[in-house]
């Protein structure tokens, strides 16, 4: 499915949302009111150029237009491998993208990612975690990597490790395994305007948002420890 | 992986605190957790190790070890990444001595 | 070389090289330190025993209370010598629970020991998910007004998403053995080839990663001597009078900015080499040889 698929899907009633290399950013209509849009396509790899582009858009929006809820796409396939990128700290970019996210959330801005393509290691930490609920397409994804490399790096067989993929979602790539464990909060077949805007208002219900993703991994019994451990720490 | 047990009889040994912990899980190395058992003249090992086909080995080193010193009434876990024989008597000694209040 | 003074038998102990538990000894007050959730009531990771691999029982984290210089700080210690400091599940909801906790508790600082390559591939999805936790966390309890403060000297540095969340502390004390960067350079190398960055070059991943880079370029607030006792001194240096700063559009604007700027002014270099000599430092190669001291002199030297 191609974006502007997804966009006319999530945004029948209408949008201005342009892409600049792989920076996908503009204003969408909803029956909640105008959305900003922001995110990448094309499994973009996050550089300080899209980083500081994402980062520069969201304080546009805090500054100009309180309360505007955020929609994220992403499609990212991590972050740039590059020796330039690293010599002027990336994860530093990277940290004020997810600062930006995190400092429309305390102003009042709902903000829900969707991942329509790719959602991998530091590109997904910068901003589609960062959102107060992250979603995903039936065909996204998600992946710190994939099985074969963590054979390799881990010197465990890959037949060892396709075979406990079936009963534990810890560490094999694939939505349904981020739902289990509470990252991820639905998986839509397709991308639906009636969706999107189930989400939006459930959001803005629940107002000021609480990171409740461990409560969820727990509940869904895909991430049984965690929980359980905050709990101990607040008790020690 | 391989889970290795044994029991040994032994003199009892007075803890300083509760519970006392030496070494990292890392390369060649590990920790060693020494608590308060059941029995007052024996001490019960639990090893964990990533080396395989060891556990005489092990079994050796240890009973010399808790025929050398008062390490009776204590349950001792082991996790290890490959230490060797030297090295495990190492730092049950270190262990121990924290356990029995910072002697070395 | 002169030959090492022992001076009453106090040794200078490295801080690279030092275990978790000797860090957490030496930087804080003496016998101030109090473990939450200690080894002999913890289990190590279920996941790794699936794997067929020994856990730690502290899975690789020590968190608890202290004091230093007599105020209360909370303090996490990642040990880089299990499983490279790596992130799982229990280490990462250990360090969640420890920032609640400082959100709630309101303790001087939370001083973050970090020693780790980011996500614990074992547990890989647990891992990405734990350090997204622990990135929103830090910035919550940095809006409650406490500040956390990252001290990065060990041996597996601050890389992956554990550089990420570096960056969102208040502020970051590195030591120049200390490394600080998002992909290790054997992963860039590894996909991008060596040509890219060899990995095996130490004194290039340090001109790009170090300590001494970090610092110069404003990344990291303090320089400190690879000691336990050097980034003691840095934080009790920085907590003093250090106000932490309400989250506020003008101040990530300003921010904004500052990246901007820096990412024009240093386009296309690739070198640390290169970017000292535009940051007006005269004889960059000398950066690698003088002392911490002599370094934090050339910074405030250097034109604005």
């Amino acid at each position: 499915m191609t974006l502007n698929e997804i966009l006319d899907s999530l945004f029948p009633a209408g949008h201005d949302v342009a892409v600049a290399g792989q920076l996908v950013a503009g204003t969408a209509q909803t029956a909640r009111g105008t959305v900003a849009v922001l995110g990448t396509t094309d499994a973009a790899a996050i550089g300080h150029d899209i980083a500081l582009g994402l980062a520069g858009r969201i304080l546009d929006i805090v500054d100009q237009h309180p309360g505007r809820a955020i929609v994220f796409l992403v499609d990212t396939k991590g972050q740039v491998l590059s020796r330039a990128e690293e010599l002027l700290c990336l994860n530093g970019s990277l940290a004020h993208l997810a600062r930006c996210v995190d400092l429309a959330r305390r102003q009042g801005h709902v903000s829900i990612a969707l991942v329509t393509g790719e959602a991998v290691s530091g590109g997904f930490l910068s901003f589609g975690l960062m959102a107060d609920k992250t979603y995903a397409l039936a065909d996204a994804q998600v992946r710190v990597m994939d099985l074969k490399a963590m054979a390799r790096v881990t010197k465990i067989a890959h037949e060892r490790l396709v075979e406990l993929a079936g009963s534990s979602p810890t560490f094999a790539p694939g939505a349904e395994n981020y739902l289990r464990m509470g990252a991820i909060e639905a998986i839509w077949d397709t991308p639906s305007a009636a969706l999107l805007e189930a989400a939006l208002a459930g959001q803005a219900a629940a107002g000021a948002a609480v990171d409740g993703r461990m409560r969820a991994g727990l509940a869904r019994q895909g991430r049984r420890l965690a929980a359980d451990t905050v709990s101990a720490v607040l008790a020690a | 992986m391989e889970n290795l047990e044994f029991r040994f009889a032994a003199q009892p040994v007075k803890p300083a605190a509760g519970a006392a912990l030496c070494g990292v899980v890392g390369s060649g190395n590990l920790e060693i957790l020494i608590r308060p058992g059941d029995e007052a003249d024996a001490c019960t090992v639990v090893v964990k190790t990533s080396a395989r086909g060891f556990g005489k080995i092990w079994e050796a080193v240890i009973a010399e070890f808790a025929s050398r010193h008062p390490v009776g009434g204590t349950r001792i876990a082991i996790n290890d990444m490959g230490a060797t024989p030297a090295v495990v008597t190492l730092r049950l000694g270190q262990a121990l001595g924290d356990y029995t209040g910072g002697a070395q | 070389m002169n030959a090492p003074v022992y001076t009453n038998l106090v040794l200078r102990h490295s801080y690279f090289e030092a275990t978790a538990r000797s860090r957490v000894a030496a930087v804080l007050d003496a016998g101030s330190f109090r473990e939450f959730l200690p080894p002999e009531v913890a289990q190590p990771s279920p996941h790794l025993a699936i794997l067929d691999i020994p856990g730690a029982f502290d899975d690789g984290v020590i968190i608890g209370s202290a004091a230093l210089g007599g105020k209360p700080v909370l303090v996490i210690a990642q040990e880089g010598q299990f499983m490279g400091g790596a992130v799982g599940e229990i280490h990462g909801a250990k360090i969640v629970g420890l920032l609640r906790r400082a959100a709630l508790e309101k303790p001087a600082a939370v001083l973050f020991m970090v020693d780790s390559g980011g996500v614990r591939l074992h547990e890989a999805n647990a891992g990405l998910i734990a350090i997204s936790e622990i990135m929103r966390a830090v910035l919550d309890t940095r809006a409650a007004g406490v500040p956390v403060l990252a001290l990065v000297g060990g041996s597996c540095g601050a890389f992956g998403g554990m550089g990420i969340v570096s960056r969102l502390c208040s502020a970051i004390i590195m030591s120049e053995e200390g490394r600080l960067a998002l992909s290790g350079p054997e992963v860039i190398e590894t996909v991008a080839g060596v040509e890219e960055f060899d990995s095996k070059d130490r004194a290039l991943v340090w001109r790009v990663t170090g300590g001494k880079h970090r610092y110069l370029t404003g990344d990291c607030a303090e320089l400190v001597e690879d000691d336990a006792a050097g980034f003691r001194q840095g934080a009790i240096d920085l907590l003093a009078g250090w106000n932490e700063p309400v989250p506020s559009s003008a101040g990530l604007r300003a921010e904004q900015e500052r990246l901007s700027r820096r990412r024009q002014r240093f386009a296309g270099m690739r070198d640390g080499l290169e970017v000292w000599a535009a940051l007006g430092v005269p004889d960059p190669r000398q950066v690698s040889l003088i002392d911490r001291d002599s370094l934090v002199a050339l910074k405030k030297g250097l034109p604005a």
